[in-house]
């Protein structure tokens, strides 16, 4: 008779649960998601003879510019707060999480002023239908990015989080570059690729 | 192969702990029969609904609902079935079985689990709420097409946000699968040792992920033209209702796999047993699975051949390519029933069931593939006999294979073999009496979703079949129930191996298993480790090849 002796406990911990794979599975429905947002975008755009239209206009790309590189840079210093942790330098970890979370928020502000300079509203058509929900998600999804990132700083500082046990920075990171990418891609079809 | 041990039976504790604990567990194993009682309870109500329909429409005229009665009831008939009794029911048989089967504790994340469990009555309770309001429930069908689902009450509101709801919980159900089974299988068990029960809620936990956020997607946009003033449905001001029906069916179709292939798998799992063979072409099954799966993101399109703006050839081609993979898994069943040592079990009747039944409705939807044909099917109630066919007599009789398969393993009792082979019978009559004839209805051009029907067109006379055909099926039902609630008075009788010739490990563990599984975990050698641990009891090891 073949069978492993082993203690309930110890299997237990021999596999730990992947925070790292559920948030990769979870990105990827939400990509999904966006994705039918942008399928519409496209199908809209493509028919349209006047991209945007004329009653909305051209719009100004100062401030989503600078939204887009607060949002990069919020990125890249997560990313160097990873790298901390997975070094051991929690301290540095604690500081960098704290600016990233801040920068996320500056960028929440920032874009609720931007909406406030918008010379459209949500009922005018298509265009609007598709800019204020589109960035709208995109907007409640750097929320709860904020959220997730402010319970990964919460478990830091009651001592969770350590060189050796850090995934769920890690998976809070792969959340929170994937709203980055969102973000690049509403700022090329809203501002970049249009004609100026 | 005592792989658990004996132990002393302890005291019943009070009930409201009792209950409590069944409230607040995390055991997939408590998770997987609150998913099955769920299921059934919203499966009644269904069942109810559809009753009232047949009864309606028994005869020409109106009797028992008014159309707008009418409307709302089979709206909710198909949105419970559909997203409250078979996907639950198929992720009840996930829940319980995939840990058992791949050697694991639980789940990779058990609260999660529990909260993807809770939010389905919630969900299912928003969506019912719905009569309560004033303009009653959800009305534009399971569908929801816009733009009649821009109109209507409130009711359209609690239809939206429980079918998000259900969305929610069943992302995190399908993450869940997906984590635990790659991630947390017993040593030696690589992949291909997995049993294809777990290949198929692989699967289907893929297309979850994928495409169940593309149905919340739909919601959001139906909601915001609902309630924001935007104009996503509106082709007057520059949106188009053809987006919704893009965006439905592009979950829509991945959505029909979600729902039959568990069953598949379920099947798979039970014509070994009963037939004392390997299945045959197990890798041939798995990559039948996966490749369905990516096809069936590639063919939503068929459902709306009739709009004239879809590229026919295209669609059509594609659907059609899936009958290949299809093709294969009915070959290897039947593969596998050949030369074998069939035993007549209730659960093999079903399995058996299943795969008759399931051709009928395979072959309607090849039909309805080629535009030509479905220019004159759409929305008949030929439609409604391929949904049924490849629904009931699929995946619902896999249900009830599974149920009697699995049900000594749950509850350590059997069900009673003379009532379920009963049940088997009378259901298979009722189901062919209801279902067979709406085909030749929807040939002579009775469309699907209406309350009532001229007295003048010939078709009375089937419709009074259907009806008493339905009525046929309720009866199967309550020896279901019957049975359910017999047998469980008996006392605890089934061995480890309940039916002697099993294969996947959940047959190692005592039935019904410890909390925590096993407690020692058998290593895994071959795609059958039970049978190797029972031909190493009789002294044969060695001689086994390891398929
Ligand atoms: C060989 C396989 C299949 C093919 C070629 C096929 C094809 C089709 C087509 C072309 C339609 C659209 C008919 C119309 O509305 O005019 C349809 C409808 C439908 N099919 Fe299938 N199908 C197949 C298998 C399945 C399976 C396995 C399921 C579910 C388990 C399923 C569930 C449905 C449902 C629910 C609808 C109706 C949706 C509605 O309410 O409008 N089909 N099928
Ligand atoms: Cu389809």
């Amino acid at each position: 008779m073949s069978a492993t002796d082993l203690q309930v406990d110890e299997r237990a911990v021999r596999r730990t649960s992947s925070p790292v794979m559920g948030m990769v599975l979870f990105v990827a429905g939400e990509a999904m998601f966006f994705a039918a947002f942008f399928a519409g975008y496209f199908q809209f755009r493509s028919q349209a003879k006047v991209w945007p239209p004329a009653s909305v206009g051209t719009p100004e790309i100062s401030i989503p510019a600078v939204l887009t590189a607060i949002l990069v840079t919020s990125s890249i210093v997560l990313q160097l707060g990873l790298r901390a942790v997975a070094r051991g330098r929690v301290a540095t970890f604690e500081r960098l999480l704290l600016l990233t979370i801040l920068l996320g928020v500056c960028f929440l502000a920032l874009q609720a002023y931007d909406y406030s300079q918008l010379t459209f509203g949500i009922k005018g058509g298509i265009y609007p239908s598709l800019f204020y929900v589109m960035t709208g998600l995109h907007m409640a999804h750097v929320v709860g990015g904020v959220v997730l990132l402010s319970v990964v700083g919460a478990q830091t500082l009651t001592g969770q989080i350590s060189q050796r046990h850090h995934e769920p920075v890690e998976a809070a990171a792969i959340y929170w570059h994937f709203v980055d990418i969102v973000w690049l891609g509403l700022f090329t079809v809203y501002y970049v690729a249009v004609p100026r | 192969m005592a792989i658990t041990e004996a132990r002393p039976v302890a005291r019943p504790e009070p009930f409201g702990r009792r209950l409590l604990s069944w409230l607040t567990t995390t055991d997939h194993k408590r998770i997987g029969i609150l998913y099955i009682i769920n299921s059934l309870a919203f499966f009644v109500i269904a069942g109810i609904f559809a009753l009232l329909m047949r009864t309606e429409l028994a005869r020409p005229g109106q009797q028992l609902l008014s159309p707008r009665a009418y409307d709302q009831v089979f709206t909710e008939h198909g949105t419970l079935m559909i997203f409250l009794f078979i996907f639950p029911m198929l992720a009840a048989f996930g829940n319980y079985l995939v840990p058992l089967q791949i050697g694991a504790l639980d789940m990779a994340f058990p609260r999660i689990n529990a909260l993807s469990f809770w939010l389905l009555p919630v969900g299912g309770l928003t969506v019912l709420s719905g009569f309560l309001v004033k303009g009653g429930a959800g009305a534009s069908g399971w569908t929801a097409f816009a733009p009649l689902s821009v109109q209507g009450g409130a009711g359209m509101d609690l239809w939206i946000l429980g079918i998000v709801i259900v969305g929610v919980s069943s992302i995190l159900g399908a993450i869940n699968f997906i984590v635990t089974i790659l991630r947390m299988r017993a040593p030696g068990m690589t992949m291909f040792r997995m049993p294809i029960f777990c290949w198929g809620v692989l699967t289907t936990s893929l297309l979850v992920a994928l495409a169940a956020p593309v149905l919340t997607a739909a919601m959001v946009m139906l909601f915001a033209d609902r309630h924001l003033g935007t104009v996503f449905f509106d082709a007057s001001r520059g949106g188009s209702p053809l987006l919704y029906q893009n965006t439905f069916w592009f979950f829509g179709h991945p959505e029909v796999y979600i729902l039959i292939l568990t069953a598949w798998a379920i099947v798979s799992e039970i014509l070994p047993v009963f037939s004392g063979k390997p299945l045959f072409g197990y890798r041939g099954v798995v990559l039948a699975f996966l490749m369905i799966a990516t096809l069936s993101f590639t063919v939503w399109a068929h459902h709306m051949f009739v709009t004239g703006a879809v590229e026919l050839p295209f669609f059509s081609a594609t659907t059609e390519m899936i009958s290949i993979p299809t093709g294969v898994l009915f070959f290897n069943w039947l593969a596998t029933l050949w030369k074998g040592k069939l035993r007549f079990e209730p659960p093999m009747m079903f399995a058996l069931g299943f795969i008759g039944l399931f051709l009928v409705g395979g072959i309607d939807g090849v039909w309805q593939a080629a535009p030509a044909m479905d220019f004159a099917l759409h929305d008949t109630y030929w439609v409604v006999a391929h949904i049924h066919y490849v629904l009931f007599g699929g995946t619902v009789f896999g249900i009830m294979a599974g149920l009697f398969f699995w049900f000594p393993k749950i509850t350590g009792r059997y069900l009673s073999r003379k009532l379920g082979i009963w049940q088997f019978w009378v259901q298979f009559v009722g189901f062919n009496l209801t279902f067979f004839p709406m085909h030749i209805l929807g040939l002579r051009g009775m469309p699907r979703r209406v309350a009532d029907y001229a007295a003048n067109r010939g078709w009375t006379g089937l419709n009074t079949l259907e009806t008493v055909g339905a009525y046929i099926i309720a009866i199967s039902m309550v020896l279901f129930f019957v049975n359910v609630f017999v047998s469980l008075r008996k006392p605890r009788e089934a061995p480890d191996d309940a039916w002697g010739t099993s294969n996947s490990l959940e047959w190692a563990t005592s039935s019904p298993p410890p909390p925590h599984n096993f407690d020692r975990l058998p290593e895994v050698h071959s795609l059958r480790p039970v049978r190797d641990l029972r031909l190493a009891a009789q002294g044969l090891a060695g001689e086994e090849g390891s398929s």
